[in-house]
Order: structure tokens, then sequence, then C-alpha cells
């Protein structure tokens, strides 16, 4: 059976940029964009794509994809239609910036209800950015639909699904009745690549955007307006010390000494 | 409604003993209550609670509040959020901590919106602002490149807590405190989940959350026979081995054995790199650890930024005569 299914994507600082070239500025507490580097969509939330065409390619069916911020990368937020997404819908306003997952989840629940019925909601573990890992959840209970989080497999019939949520040392499968949330983690497996042919076809594909105002939303409750969380202090850990490298006339006599030097340090 | 008081742990069980982490909440919450001069309570929720709410007195609880029907043997999101929802809003705490844990980071989100406040997850510190009360929360951001810390003056205010960031107290037998039952009072029509089945892949000796000595392997290992070399370090050393994401990527070893962002967060007091060049993502696994100790033939590896102990040199090379000289130690 066709189903209907949406998924939430973030764009993001590309979270393989080497440590080095991460900065901050400790007076606005935001992070520095390092020049030149193209922004990325949050590797969780192509698996969960990757989740959804799973799904689609077994028994067909259709995939929204919704981002949300401002001023958004149209060759970034375009890559889950280029993966073979079938629509996308962009919560694109500078009221939409600088949110918490409160007012996130509050502005991507406003847009699926205007999205209409579907089956199945994904969104990846957590946004490898702010690592906070709460929107899912949020999303579900404001939409009031059950939610599983962290999946590695999930399969559909007969308005159930079949999720492998992935537990300490091991999965459970978890069976949910449709409509729910099911957020994705990487075990998983890879996303798959965009095609030659699905970049075609994305690139005659405009995204849809909508204002808060067409999800039925003010400014107020979005975005930095609407957070729950307050933002203390964004720092870089200073790192103690410097490293104590031993040195050897060769790499086997380092390896001795090494162990030598941790037990007078008492460390083994 | 009620004024918010008192630091409450969610007592994570495991087949109704406390878990580890249920300890650490109780000696990190401890601290936090004396500061307060507030009560520290423990929640504890499941199907057959033995004697983990003594055990958690033992462990610095006042009062533990208990839980108990067969609907709730197996975690599910929506029977712990249910509980737990009616027991916050009985209770009324200032705050309550969870464990970073496959079900604190389910359970908390969840809850969190139903109460209508804020939540922050895997907490490496708390702290209490003296003048408001609250709690300052500090979590690691941008997968391990940066830290940020928060505030809500909603209450209760709710955090998850890395495993390993706080530290038990001695359990004290003697201690005395007040146990009480909560109704679970569920609804089994709202239950929208079942679980068909748990899965346990075994692991061989110790685990690597529960390990004080994790010799981890990276790329530079090359594939699965030189991990074997590492499992003997590991064994020699009682540690557990771990690996960084490209060896789990390349099915080199299990999935269970990845460390960092996208899988497991670990906080050893020993963490022995080897041939790992020090990733973000996979940092952000393995800060916690109390000594990082790197091998790795690049001296501008960003390993050697975290170390406290390194050596420069091709690992094949370098670990089998450090094996063999921490045999001797460990022996002698």
């Amino acid at each position: 059976m066709p189903l209907n299914m949406i998924v939430c994507c973030k764009q993001i600082l590309d979270p393989e940029d080497p440590p080095a070239s991460f900065k901050i500025d400790p007076a606005s507490n935001k992070v520095i964009p390092p020049p030149g580097v193209a922004p990325v969509v949050s590797p969780f939330d192509e698996q969960a794509v990757e989740a959804a065409l799973k799904i689609k390619d077994q028994q067909g069916g259709k995939i929204t994809v919704i981002s949300l911020g401002n001023n958004l990368l149209r060759d970034v937020v375009k890559k889950p239609l280029s993966m073979g997404a079938d629509e996308l819908i962009l919560l694109e306003d500078p009221a939409f910036e600088g949110g918490d997952s409160w007012s996130t989840a509050f502005a991507l629940a406003a847009a699926i209800k205007k999205v209409g019925p579907f089956d199945i909601i994904f969104c990846g573990r957590q946004a490898a950015d702010w690592d906070a890992g709460q929107v899912g959840s949020g999303i579900a209970e404001i939409l009031g639909i059950p939610s599983v989080t962290v999946a590695k497999k999930v399969e559909a019939a007969d308005g159930k699904a079949k999720v492998e949520r992935v537990i300490t040392d091991g999965y459970q499968v978890i069976e949910v009745t449709l409509p729910a949330l099911i957020t994705v983690s990487n075990e998983l497996g890879e996303a798959r690549y965009a095609t030659l042919k699905g970049i075609m076809a994305a690139s005659k594909k405009q995204p849809v955007v909508w204002k808060p105002a067409d999800i039925g939303v003010e400014p107020s409750q979005i975005g930095e307006a609407g957070r729950k969380t307050k933002l203390l202090k964004l720092f870089q850990p200073v790192k103690e010390g410097k490293c104590e490298v031993i040195e050897a006339d060769t790499p086997t006599d380092a390896g001795a000494k090494l162990a030598a030097r941790l037990r007078e340090a008492k460390v083994i | 409604m009620a004024e918010n008081k008192g630091i409450m742990i969610y007592g994570e069980l495991i087949e109704g003993k406390l878990a580890p982490i249920t300890s650490e909440l109780l000696g990190g919450g401890r601290h936090l209550a004396d500061q307060l001069k507030e009560e520290l309570l423990c929640i504890l929720v499941g199907d057959k609670i033995d004697d983990a709410a003594k055990k958690a007195i033992s462990f610095g609880a006042d009062k533990v509040y208990t839980v108990e029907d067969p609907l709730l043997k197996d975690y599910q999101t929506d029977s712990y959020v249910a509980v737990m929802e009616k027991a916050a809003k009985e209770i009324s705490p200032r705050a309550i901590l969870f464990g970073q844990t496959a079900v604190g980071r389910d359970l908390a989100p969840r809850l969190a919106f139903r109460l209508g406040t804020a939540l922050a997850m895997d907490c490496m510190e708390l702290a209490v602002d003296p003048a408001s009360k609250l709690l300052q929360e500090t979590r690691s951001v941008y997968g391990g490149n940066a830290r940020a810390t928060f505030s809500s003056d909603l209450l209760p205010q709710m955090v998850t807590v890395r495993q390993k960031a706080m530290t038990p107290l001695a359990p004290d037998d003697a201690k005395k405190g007040e146990v009480a039952a909560i109704k679970a009072d569920l609804d089994p029509a709202k239950i929208r989940t079942k679980v068909l089945d748990t899965v346990k892949e075994e692991v061989a000796g110790v685990k690597l959350e529960d390990a004080s000595i994790i010799v981890a392997g990276g790329r530079g290992i090359g594939g699965p026979e030189g991990f074997k070399q590492l499992e003997e370090l590991a064994k020699i050393v009682k540690g557990a081995v771990g690996a960084s994401r490209p060896p789990s990527d390349n099915k080199w070893v299990p999935e269970s054995w990845q460390i960092g962002l996208t899988g497991k967060i670990v906080s050893p007091d020993v963490y022995i790199a080897v041939a790992i060049s020090g990733a973000s993502q996979h940092l952000a696994g393995c800060s916690g650890a109390k000594t990082i100790i790197a091998i790795n033939k690049d001296p501008e590896a960003n390993i050697f930024k975290e170390a406290r102990f390194g050596v420069v040199g091709d690992w094949k090379q370098v670990l089998p005569a450090f094996t063999q000289k921490v045999k001797e130690l460990v022996a002698g």
C-alpha cells in the first residue's frame, strides 16, 4: 500500500569540517561559519529521507520534505529531492531563525497540519549541530501521535509500522499504529547518493515557500521569540595541558616507554 | 499548583535493580539538593521494584516514589510518559534528572513537551544559580566542538545527564528515607506501541559503557585483523575495545563498538586511541575520558590536542611493545 510520508530536514554547517576551522563569536554566542564551506543537510536527516525512500521503493508512496530556516541554500535543501523525494516545502522567514527545540517543533507541527493527512513523519534522531534530539518527539506530542525514536529499520503494512529501535547492545522490535513519528539513527546505513536523473528532476522542481502566516503561527511563537530555553553561554572547552609525547630511538622503545610512564603516573 | 521543590531523579531500573546511571544521578543530585537545602527525590517505574527503593535511599535519596504496574514491564513511550506526567504533577519537583540512555532520551523530550517545560539533553555539568535557584545546564554541542550552557525559568526544569558525568556516593545502608507508592492508573487502550522482541547482541568481556579502560582503533588499523591486537591489550587491562566511525562503517567491527556522536558516549578513566585521527564527532564520544592516550603516526593529528600522553609512530610497531610492557607491569 502506498504511504504518505513527511521528512523534516535541517540545513546545518558541515559537521565533517575540520575542528580547527570551528570558531565562536563569544559576544553573540554564535558560531562563525567557516568561509567558503557549503552547509549540508544534517546527516541523520538524510538517513531519515533514506528510510522513507526504502518504503517508497517497496510499496510506493509520496515523500514531502520540510525544511525550516532563513536564506536556505536551494542546492543544499533540494538534495532530498535529488535522492528521490517528491516535494519540498520551505518554512523560510527571518522569524524562523534562532529557535530552540520548542519553537522549531511548534512551527514544523503547524506546517505538517497544513500539509494534510500522512502515515509516517520521519526525523533524524538529532540535528548534527545543536545535537538536542528533541524536535521529533516534540512534533509527535504536539500532533498527539505515537513516536518511536532512534530507529535502524522501518517497515510498514496494514496501518502499522514495525520499527527496529536501537538500545544499548542491541535493538527492540516495536510495532506502532500509524500515523506515527519515527526518528532515524545512523545504524540505518548510509543514505543513497543522488542520481544524475534525480538531480535533473530536482533542478526543475520549485520548493513551496511558507511564511509564518501561511501556517497560522504568530512570530512570537516561533524562532528566537518562541524559545523556552535561554542560551547563557556558548564556548569552546579549554584543552587542559599539553600532550606529553614519549620520545625514544625506535617506535618499539617508545611503546615500552609509554607503558612505563603510564604506570609511573598511576594511569594503568 | 503546588510550589516546585526538590530535585527528582528518574531512577532507571534494569530487571528491577537500580541501573548504574541511577546511582550516578543520585550522587550528583544529592549535591544539588544540598545546595538548595531541599530534598532529593527518586522515582522508580516498573512492573516489579524489589528492594530498589531501599537501594536508592542508601545512595542518597530522601524520598522514593514507586510506580508498579504489570503494564510497565517494558519501557514504552506512551505508558511511561503518562505515568511520569501524573507523578510530576503530584510531586511537583523543582527539577527532574534523567540518564542519557535509550530510555531517557526517548522519555524526557516527550514528557517535557507534555508538561510544557524546557529540557536540556546529554548534560555534562549541572550547577545551581544561588540567586534564582535555577539549574544551569552545560552540554556538548556541534559534535563536541563547543559547549553550551542553558537555563530556563519554566519548572520543573528537566535534563538528561551523560553517563559517568556524575559520581555515585558510597552506599549507606543505615540511611533513613521514606517510600511512597503512586498508582499508575494506565489505560491500556492509550498505549499505541507493542514491544514484539528484544534482541541483545552478546558482548564478550566488559561492556564499553562500564569499562574503566577502553582501547579504541580508527581507520589506520586497516582491517579486522588489527583489532585482534587491540583486543589482546584490552584483555590484559580488563578493558573493552571500541572504534571510531570508519572501522564500524567498513564492518571491520560490530556496530555496537562505535564510539562518537553517532555511536556510544563513554567516559572511562583511560582511553587508549590507536590510529585514531580525532575527528570532533569521535571526540564527542570519548572526551569525557579522564586520561586519553594517543598512538598515531601523524604528529599533527587532532587526537594529540586531546591526549595527555602520546607516541608518534606506526601503531604496528608501537602497540606490540606497549602491550608486552603493560602485561609485565600488570603481572608484576
